[in-house]
């Protein structure tokens, strides 16, 4: 039980991911990945608070009422403070009705709700103070990321595909801690130190293509064990030996404008990304 | 002769006797996406299944 926050207070060293004294916010959904990488936070002394962004999902199974009730509940039984936005109350419509409302993402909000959900967290963590903003992606979801951005050979997703992305234009450092643990070993943590969190998947994760990478990755994972993570890690090293200097592929491409209604950096002149599916 | 094992809504019998990592393979479940359940324990995949032994399989997978 020791093994697991052991090793990330080491790929928190190796990376330069945070020190004791800064504050961390720490995304959480109600998934065994986020309430653990909280768990470990804590056991390992550092400051770290949580954040819930309820997304008003419910597909039949009252999917964000159950999630959230997950959180608050993680957090008042260990005397943690939680953080929580709910985007209906906060912007007048859910995820699914933003989504439907905007015509994207052919029926599945994901696209719509990814964009939320970046924008809801760098703005809170500016906002109240937090040093760092941190997610429990794992290697599972790291490895499925690389495999889809390389299949597409998406060189700016590749590039800025990283444990750590350093603060920047107005964006808040973003840190996966998590990211060399197997999703397997996070749900056997979780298990093991009675973490109670939602089993059921968001109703629209269904089908989708990074769990469908996940699905072969872990078929490559079963014939070839170890494949996941030297894929990670090997890709890992080659950014850090220089995958990326050449001048072509680092052109930088970081927004170099600021919203005109939020004032969050955008790679478009006037509204951002978010201010446009909001309507604001 | 036979473990029950659960997954999702489906429900498999297989054969006694065999290890997890066996019978996984039986039912065309991959070890790498489940952890299993015997009695509130996990079971590692070298562990033999007996006879009449209920198995819960949880997904581990998760994102979209």
């Amino acid at each position: 039980m020791d093994w697991i926050p052991d090793q990330t207070a080491r790929f928190i060293k190796k990376y330069w991911m945070f020190g004791k004294d800064e504050k961390i916010l720490v995304a959480v959904s109600g998934g065994k990945d986020s309430l653990s990488l909280w768990d470990i936070l804590i056991r390992l002394g550092y400051q770290a608070d949580g954040l819930y962004i309820g997304l008003g999902i419910d597909g039949g199974i009252s999917y964000s009422d159950r999630s959230k009730e997950l959180c608050v509940s993680f957090a008042e039984n260990r005397g943690l403070k939680l953080h929580t936005v709910d985007i209906k109350a906060e912007y007048g419509r859910s995820i699914e009705a933003l989504a439907s409302e905007k015509g994207r993402g052919m029926q599945k909000p994901c696209s719509v709700c990814g964009v939320v959900k970046r924008h809801e967290m760098n703005r809170i963590a500016k906002d109240l103070g937090y040093d760092v903003l941190a997610t429990g992606h794992n290697l599972d979801d790291e490895a499925a990321t690389l495999f889809g951005n390389t299949l597409s050979w998406n060189q700016d997703l590749l590039r800025r595909q990283s444990p750590v992305l350093a603060e920047s234009h107005g964006l808040a450092r973003k840190v996966k801690p998590l990211c060399r643990f197997y999703e397997k070993e996070m749900a056997a943590y979780a298990i093991l130190r009675g973490i109670d969190y939602i089993y059921e998947e968001c109703p629209f994760s269904v089908g989708s293509t990074s769990i469908y990478h996940k699905e072969v990755l872990n078929r490559l994972e079963n014939e070839r064990p170890g494949s996941k993570l030297a894929f990670y890690v090997k890709f890992l090293n080659a950014r850090e030996e220089g995958l990326f200097s050449d001048s072509i592929i680092a052109t930088d491409s970081k927004p170099d404008q600021v919203c005109e209604v939020c004032g969050q950096p955008t790679t478009n002149s006037g509204k951002c990304a978010f201010c446009k599916i909001v309507g604001a | 002769m036979t473990v029950t094992i659960h997954f999702r809504e489906k429900t498999f019998e297989v054969k006694s006797g065999m290890t997890l990592r066996d019978s996984l393979k039986k039912i065309d479940i991959l070890p790498e996406s489940i952890l299993a359940i015997l009695n509130g324990e996990m079971v590692l995949e070298d562990e033999i299944l007996e006879n009449g032994q209920e198995v819960k399989l949880i997904s581990v997978i998760s994102g979209g």
